[in-house]
């Protein structure tokens, strides 16, 4: 069943991509969908009635076996993987069908122009790569599958190609997830030296005696499993966005909007932390590496929200609260909480993609327009839209009962709500520095995440339209293929908290998880989190309604006090606006020196040298030597007799000579 | 005994019989329609004796007081070399008949001259080896200068025979020294008495003469410099002829001569032909970007390539012959493609060999440009295609035997030489527009071409199959 889900979208993403010439746009359009759709069918057949009690591995073929190694193309199912499987599919599916609508009549197109086949064929090449990468039983199927997702969401964020932006975009998101790649290809060296194998099973095993164990690396004698965590985290942060390499992620935004719903919100960006989980033996035995990972994903929270209180762009906000939400995410990781991790994915695949595609059909119904500050009082144009949307911000800010799964035994509230607080909860129950610093920056990133969701359903949705007129009397919903995965996904992120709270976090999350996630036998975190003082459980809730409060006082009670203190504070907010200047230093720092290296290389190495000894070479030695030859092939019979005397006469005398 | 030596030569003597039968009836019938009837019947009978030879069962058996030894490997070779003979007959009626070149001494000669290479091939004294050259060598001569209207075909036959008396010369001085220090001519007994008494420097010599006649039969550089004047001058079925057969049993008989009798000085062979695979490689590959003319251009193509063959013989192991045997197979099968092709090359009735004017050929017959293009193509030894297998396993044997240095010479010098056939396919599709040739083709040319270009392309799954067939004759050959 499994082998089916995986290879159905290569197979559309194949019909579409090469022949939708013979088939037709529209037939490979539904054929490629159809594809996603029987996947995700039985991806949540398969997580629904599956018990995950024995790890299933599926041999499909032996892949490279040179020398010592030896890796297969196998499938590994178990609860992680069924949870991803499920996540994939159903928003891949959701987004195929959105976007039969939302691509219809690109206004980037001409009307002669085909892309609606390409596009599908991305989409569906990119869901057949994720699901590589999730079911996969080792290193370098998984990195097959890494890549793959990069090639993906690089060839779908320049799907626009004829716009410079989009294509600045997608070399960027490509050069910047290289970096990631490098630690991750790293970190899989460093599991094939110190274990002879790119399994999962064989490092697993050997976990806790390489964490004894220490490895030369760059000249420093490092512990080997912290290193190993520590690269393969490297890899995770390039992909996840995690803070340094978390630049390509709102560029990325170029893409069509589907692409951001499916591949930078929802899937492709939460590998990171699926890898992380996936490596719970490994990062359990290695507590620095965890702790990193804690301080990097809670700084990544804050951080992103941060930026996201002040952008204009809406899918930008967006696109920074999945940056700050992907933080959330490792910081559960972190502190030993991978079901939360877990759990908080699941969810955020939900509520984010809800928003993205709610997002896309504002803009579909703005004509493309994407600048919250030209929008106001859609709600009564876009009544559905809004109310979904309405939805997925009560789901991301965290809006359910606090205190609930006291009181009542059962959790009480939207998806987002249950999961976030659970990781909140957990990062304080971790009783680590690195637990407390991401239990304060988490409160304080749920703060602005209420305040940003809210500006955003503010702006959008009240107050007095600020655009141009036409565009405000030409808005309308979108058609029902594209309200009808909104739909679904709304009632994904009210429930899917509440259905599955017990199974990943609640008492039934070691019978759910067994094998797949491992916890340390002195790491009690998933008993624990329940036990945290009250005031722990309910201050995510007041921040939530804090910032709700702030956010309704700026941007509807008293419209003019926003811009009067952003002017007050004008650094600040310039900071904020540009992102705390990461670009810019990168690009000083980096970006900069290396293209003066790359120039050096260029001109000196290639240029000068490679191509001058090369040119050189063939245009000058060479022809000489022909023409020399052909003086020598004189057509004298005397001249040829004496070749053969004077050859006949060096060989004789190289033996002369002892 | 003397029946079983008669028995074991009989397909020979059964050529030379037939050959001689075709001089009479030539003669006396003095019909042309007798002569195409006699190409034809020489054709058959190719095909009839490689027969005989193929069923028999291969056997180490000695002729003749140990003259000759006829095992698979020669078998082998007899059976490649009389297929391609007639092959090649078949092939150059059409050319023949235009220039009225289609005579029975055509036929008659290059019966004879098989005869002499299925001696070569199967010699196992050095006497026996001179017969089946001397008789190769004197046939070929002759039907080098086959035209004898033409200035440039008699110049070439001439060329020919005065550099080849000269080759001669030099094996016969060889044998002589070798036989004048071991007082044997016979293989197995020269190989005895050097592992008695070791190389002297009588033998010595004597071994570089004859490898210095032998170099000169497969136009090895330096003693290659005939080859681009008698490919140019004789007529084309001559010349492909040339190209293939005459090479196929000189490369055999070096192997043979290598490694039986001087089997116990390969160190000091091997330093020899290290010079000579060298220097034609990377002659045969720097001359060849001169030409101008498609039969001076696969003269240097030919030198080039048994610069390679020379590789797997220096190494000296029985993965090195096999790597031979299979790189002759294949360069024997891209030759008759281009060949086929270059028979055919015409403009209104005239032959032409300017490779200028293969220009956009392409546009004349797309598949018929393809194919040799495919051909082209697989003798440069790109991947996929058969040529570049044919140098991996040349290659691989090299440096299994620790040849490095010999194997970057040949990539460099596969690298030189891809740029002229590159640019013959290059003027294929993409030349400058001017007269083109002419479209017709005979239909045997035409599936010869087509064959040798499905040959080097599906050739490369399992390399016609020989490869394991090939390996048991180079093993047992090796003993």
């Amino acid at each position: 069943m499994v082998i089916t889900v995986l290879f159905l979208p290569l197979l559309g993403a194949i019909i579409a991509g090469f022949f939708h010439p013979i088939f037709g746009e529209k037939m490979v359009k539904f054929f490629a969908s159809s594809c996603v759709f029987v996947g995700a069918i039985l991806s949540w057949t398969i997580f629904l009635v599956t018990d995950f009690s024995t790890v299933e591995k599926i041999h499909l073929f032996n892949w490279i076996s040179s020398g010592h190694l030896n890796v297969a193309w196998a499938i590994r199912l178990d609860a992680l993987t069924s949870i991803m499987l499920v996540v994939v599919c159903s928003v891949s599916f959701l987004v195929h069908l959105y976007s039969f609508g939302y691509m219809k009549a690109d206004h980037n197109w001409k009307q002669s122009e085909k892309y609606e086949a390409r596009f599908f064929s991305y989409l569906s090449f990119f869901t057949f790569a994720m699901l590589a990468l999730i079911t996969s039983d080792n290193f370098l199927q998984m990195f097959f599958g890494w890549e793959g997702v990069g090639v993906a969401s690089y060839l779908l964020i320049g799907f626009y190609y004829k716009k410079p932006s989009a294509n600045a975009a997608a070399i960027k998101a490509f050069v910047v997830n290289r970096i990631g790649d490098f630690g991750f290809i790293l970190g899989i060296f460093c599991v094939f030296i110190s274990t002879g194998s790119l399994y999962f099973d064989d490092l697993f095993v050997q976990a806790e005696s390489l964490a004894d164990e220490t490895i030369q690396f760059v000249g420093f004698k490092l512990n080997t499993i912290e290193l190993i965590a520590v690269l393969l985290f490297i890899g995770a942060m390039g992909k996840s966005a995690q803070l340094f390499l978390h630049t390509w992620l709102p560029d990325a935004m170029e893409g069509p909007t589907p692409v951001s719903a499916l591949i930078h919100a929802a899937t492709m960006v939460t590998a990171g932390v699926f890898l992380v989980c996936r490596m719970s033996p490994v990062m359990e035995f290695a507590p620095s590496a965890s702790a990193a990972v804690t301080v990097i994903g809670a700084s990544t929270a804050l951080f992103a929200a941060s930026v996201g209180l002040v952008q204009n762009d809406i899918k930008r906000i967006i696109a920074y609260s999945t940056c700050s939400q992907l933080g959330y995410m490792f910081a559960a990781a972190g502190v030993g909480f991978y079901q939360a991790a877990m759990f908080h994915l699941f969810t955020h695949a939900f509520f984010k993609a809800l928003l993205f595609l709610g997002a896309g059909s504002v803009i579909h119904g703005m004509h493309h327009e994407q600048d919250i500050r030209a929008f106001g009082g859609l709600r009564k144009k876009l009544p559905v839209t809004f109310v979904l949307m309405l939805v997925g911000t009560l789901a991301i800010t965290g809006v359910g009962i606090p205190l609930s799964y006291d009181l009542f035994h059962y959790s009480i509230g939207f998806s987002g709500f249950l999961s976030k607080d659970a990781i909140i909860e957990g990062a304080y129950a971790a009783n680590s520095s690195s637990g407390l610093f991401a239990f304060w920056a988490l409160i304080i990133a749920a703060l602005f995440t209420s305040f940003y969701s809210w500006r955003l359903i503010f702006l959008t949705f009240y107050g007095e339209f600020r655009g141009k007129n036409d565009d405000f009397l030409n808005a309308h919903e979108p058609e029902t293929t594209m309200l009808l995965p909104l739909l679904i996904l709304a009632i994904g992120s009210i429930f899917s908290g509440m259905i599955f709270y017990n199974s990943f976090v609640g008492s039934e999350a070691n019978d759910f998880f067994h094998d797949a996630i491992f916890n340390h036998q002195n790491n009690y975190i998933l008993k624990d989190f329940h036990y945290v003082p009250a005031w722990v459980k309910i201050l995510p809730f007041f921040a939530m309604l804090l910032g709700f409060f702030l956010a309704f006082n700026f941007y509807v009670m008293n419209t003019k006090a926003a811009s009067k203190l952003a002017a007050q504070h004008f650094g600040l907010y310039q900071f904020l606006y540009n992102k705390w200047f990461f670009d810019e230093l990168f690009q000083l720092l980096i970006v900069k020196p290396v293209l003066k290296i790359a120039d050096i290389f260029w001109r000196w190495g290639d240029e000068r040298f490679i191509d001058g000894f090369i040119n050189r070479l063939s245009l000058v030695v060479i022809p000489k030597l022909t023409s020399f030859y052909a003086r020598l092939q004189s057509g004298f019979l005397f001249h040829y007799a004496f070749g053969m005397i004077i050859g006949t006469t060096l060989i004789i005398t190289w033996f002369s000579f002892p | 005994m003397l029946i079983d030596s008669l028995v074991a030569l009989s397909p020979e003597i059964m050529l030379s019989i037939y050959s001689m039968v075709v001089v009479m009836v030539g003669v006396f019938s003095k019909t042309k329609s007798m002569d195409v009837s006699l190409l034809w019947l020489s054709c058959l009978m190719f095909c009839f004796i490689s027969l005989i030879i193929a069923l028999t069962e291969p056997s180490d058996i000695y002729a003749f007081n140990g003259a000759f030894k006829l095992d698979g490997f020669s078998q082998f070779f007899k059976i490649v070399i009389l297929l391609s003979s007639g092959l090649i007959l078949a092939m150059s009626k059409d050319y023949l008949s235009r220039y009225n070149l289609l005579n029975f001494e055509y036929s008659a000669l290059i019966c004879l001259s098989v005869v002499g290479m299925m001696i070569m091939v199967s010699a196992s004294n050095l006497m026996a080896v001179y017969l089946g050259l001397e008789l190769q060598s004197l046939s070929l001569y002759v039907i080098a200068a086959f035209r004898r209207d033409s200035l440039k075909s008699t110049e070439a036959g001439l060329k020919y025979f005065v550099l080849g008396a000269l080759s001669s010369g030099l094996f016969l001085y060889g044998a002589s020294l070798v036989y004048g220090f071991t007082g044997t001519t016979g293989f197995e007994e020269i190989s005895g008495v050097i592992l008695d008494e070791g190389l002297s420097t009588g033998v010595l010599f004597g071994l570089i003469f004859i490898l210095g006649g032998m170099a000169f039969k497969v136009s090895a550089v330096p003693f290659h410099m005939w080859t681009p004047d008698v490919y140019e001058g004789s007529p084309t079925p001559v010349t492909t002829f040339f190209a293939i057969v005459p090479k196929l049993a000189a490369i055999a008989m070096l192997a043979r001569l290598l490694f039986v009798p001087f089997g116990n000085a390969i160190s000091e062979w091997q330093q020899i032909l290290v010079f000579l695979s060298i220097s034609s490689m990377l002659i045969g590959s720097i001359a060849a970007i001169g030409q101008s003319n498609i039969k001076r251009l696969m003269a240097y193509s030919s030198i080039s390539h048994i610069g390679f063959a020379l590789i797997g013989l220096t190494v000296g192991s029985s993965e090195g012959l096999s790597a031979v045997i299979i790189y002759m197979f294949i360069y024997v099968i891209a030759n008759f493609g281009v060949f086929a092709f270059i028979l055919n090359m015409q403009r209104d009735g005239v032959s032409v060999t300017d490779i200028s004017s293969l220009s956009l050929y392409s546009r004349v017959n797309s598949i018929r440009a393809f194919c040799l293009s495919l051909i082209i193509l697989s003798l440069a030894g790109l991947p996929p295609l058969v040529g570049f297998f044919g140098k991996v396993f040349i290659f691989k044997a090299a440096i299994n035997s620790g040849f490095v240095p010999l194997v970057i010479v040949g990539g460099l010098s596969s690298v030189i030489g891809a740029f002229y056939y590159l640019r013959m396919v290059y003027l294929i599709y993409f030349g400058e527009v001017s007269d083109r040739l002419g479209g017709s083709m005979p239909f045997i040319n035409q599936v010869v071409l087509t064959t040798s270009a499905i040959a080097v392309t599906l050739g490369s799954i399992n390399l016609f199959g020989i490869q394991g067939f090939v390996s048991v004759i180079s093993t047992t050959f090796l003993g």
